[in-house]
């Protein structure tokens, strides 16, 4: 990797990716396509953020698609009933969802790994529960149907091709945001958190704190994912927020790489594609997924783009004045 | 001299083990106090009473005259006491920079806002940060090391490194659990260059826990001797090493001859 070491070589490799990410509706007109790179979109908005959680902060949390469903459903019935704009819709989404997250860190941060994981799927299923019978505002499994479009300053975002630059802006900014979160003095005090939470409060960090920030981040995030998708579909129901949707995140972000962006994106890429690329053999598709899971696993426990490939020396800034030792240093840390 | 540390009566029970009984002890401004006693004798639960880990059954602690007995650890190292640990725990997965950094309180109490949004002048802050560091890397004698992962150092060096991040942390009061356990002799000699770097050109106070007697003996100021939870015995390292209560708890009574430690 020693290419992606130089930051101007860094710089042409990103501006290239990003013509290529802005080109594409123009070299692939297949719609099909286009919908499966939202999707790709969506699901890196999911993983990353609950990378922050899981991989970050250490926080094991089965109830993700809890928090894309908040948002969905709050971007929907503001949408729908009260014709709020959707980027509105989806400041209100991030921040209800947030405060979902907060309300369920609170009383549950305390648990540690297995037990935390319980209360979340349980949370999960709540709220799966709450949109099937609270039937007078969501309709319950008939779902809310036929949910607008966005649109800016009177321009109406609407064809895949419009969603697919809307999604690349918010995968984007989540990718900017997240980055700057990870390599800030916040990331690193959710790392000790991680590692050892006794030492960590030995040196004056206090970890309900930083796993509430990492919970109430995630949360927000995913709701703007969920508002970003029920504008998408039109049509939102429960199914969509399952306990099965939670696990898809997770194992992206597990196969990915935890505490890893980059591992986030390419699990999310991999964990979309395969099963459309599996589509032919729709019978066995879910096996030969579950085997490529264990072999992953079993092979690469660490993720493709593990923890191991983090950038290191967070705050990214050369010690030593700059003078010396950063080149020698730079190129054994990465072999 | 400033009292900075007193703990009145201290006593912690476990179901019907009492850990630590009734212990007072007080650490004077300036001076390297140090614990000893037998194996299981309290001396690191003393630690962790101080330190926040456990509350104390009965009694209080007072630090520079403030109560601090109810106070979470993490609130304990903003009063200004930090600490290392009998078995190592560094943040292995983390650089040796990095472990001191995270330490540093303007790191981990950067905003969210700020770690998002901040330009220059958050800039400038991790730019102090980092040379704070660098300046406590060079006390400990690895600032040529900053970019290894704390867990490839030589267990020596880990141990000192422990030291160095809780010096970061800016504390007062700097509580070494076994400092140089596991040490070599000349690892123990830096280790105790450290220590008077660490009192008389930092100007911080040093209380510690040392099974090396060669090593207590030279170094501190004053020694507590701990036994069955209950402290035994009090003063300067000549008189500690002349106490026959001592002597009894290390190595038995009656067989008055048998003092070749």
């Amino acid at each position: 990797m020693k290419i992606l070491r130089n930051p101007k070589q860094k710089k042409v490799l990103y501006g290239i990716g990003l013509i290529l990410l802005a080109a594409f509706p123009f070299l692939i007109t297949n719609s099909y396509y286009l919908h499966v790179c939202i999707s790709i979109g969506v699901y890196i908005l999911l993983a990353t953020s609950l990378n922050l959680v899981t991989g970050f902060a250490g926080q094991l949390s089965l109830g993700h698609a809890a928090f894309y469903g908040i948002g969905a459903y709050v971007g929907a019935l503001l949408m729908l009933n009260f014709d709020v704009n959707f980027f509105l819709a989806m400041i209100a989404s991030a921040v209800v969802s947030g405060l979902f997250g907060l309300l369920l860190g609170l009383p549950t941060l305390r648990l540690r790994g297995d037990y935390l994981a319980i209360v979340t799927l349980g949370f999960g299923e709540i709220v799966r529960l709450v949109f099937v019978n609270w039937a007078e505002v969501t309709r319950g499994p008939l779902g809310l149907p036929g949910i607008p479009s966005p649109s800016i300053f009177g321009f109406q975002i609407s064809g895949r091709t419009a969603f697919y630059y809307l999604i690349i802006v918010l995968v984007l900014l989540t990718l900017f945001v997240m980055n700057r979160i990870v390599n800030s003095g916040v990331g690193m005090a959710m790392q000790t958190v991680k590692i050892d939470e006794i030492a960590a409060e030995s040196i004056g960090i206090y970890p309900i704190k930083y796993k509430l920030i990492a919970f109430v981040v995630a949360a927000a995030f995913a709701g703007i994912a969920g508002c970003y998708y029920a504008s998408y579909i039109a049509y939102i129901s429960p199914t969509t927020f399952v306990y099965n949707t939670s696990v898809t995140i997770l194992a992206m972000v597990v196969l990915g790489g935890l505490g890893s962006i980059p591992g986030s994106i390419i699990g999310a890429v991999i964990l979309t594609l395969v099963p459309e690329l599996l589509r032919f053999m729709s019978d066995y598709r879910m096996l030969i997924f579950g085997a490529l899971m264990v072999f992953m696993m079993i092979f690469r426990p660490e993720g493709f783009w593990g923890a191991s490939k983090r950038v290191k020396n967070i705050y990214k800034i050369k010690a030593g004045g700059g003078k010396n030792g950063s080149d020698s240093g730079d190129n054994q840390r990465h072999n | 001299m400033a009292q900075i540390l007193e703990t009145i009566n201290a006593t912690i029970k476990f179901g019907g083990l009492t850990a630590v009984n009734s212990v007072s002890i007080t650490q004077e401004e300036g001076e390297i106090l140090s614990l000893i006693g037998p194996n299981g004798a309290g001396k690191t639960t003393l630690f962790n009473l101080l330190t926040g880990v456990y509350r104390p059954t009965e009694g209080n602690i007072k630090f520079y005259g403030e109560e601090i007995t109810g106070l979470k650890p993490h609130e304990r190292v903003d009063k200004g006491i930090s600490r290392t640990f009998q078995n190592i725990r560094l943040f292995h997965e983390m650089t040796v920079l990095e472990n001191l950094l995270i330490a540093n309180p303007d790191c981990h109490r950067e905003s969210i806002w700020e770690a998002v949004f901040g330009g220059r002048k958050l800039r400038q802050k991790r730019q102090r940060v980092v040379e704070k560091c660098e300046g406590i890397l060079k006390a400990i004698g690895l600032e040529d090391k900053l970019e290894e992962l704390a867990t490839n150092l030589p267990y020596g060096k880990q141990r000192l490194l422990e030291i160095g991040r809780a010096l970061s942390t800016d504390p007062k009061l700097v509580l070494l659990d076994e400092p140089g356990a596991g040490m070599n002799s000349l690892e123990k000699e830096e280790l105790s260059r450290l220590i008077y770097y660490i009192t008389t050109d930092m100007k911080k106070n040093v209380l510690l826990i040392e099974h090396d007697m060669k090593f207590v003996m030279g170094i501190s100021d004053r020694i507590v001797v701990l036994d069955h939870g209950e402290k035994i015995a009090e003063g300067k390292p000549e008189d500690i090493q002349n106490n026959p209560l001592v002597i009894e708890a290390y190595l038995g009574k009656g067989i008055p001859e048998d003092d070749d430690d």
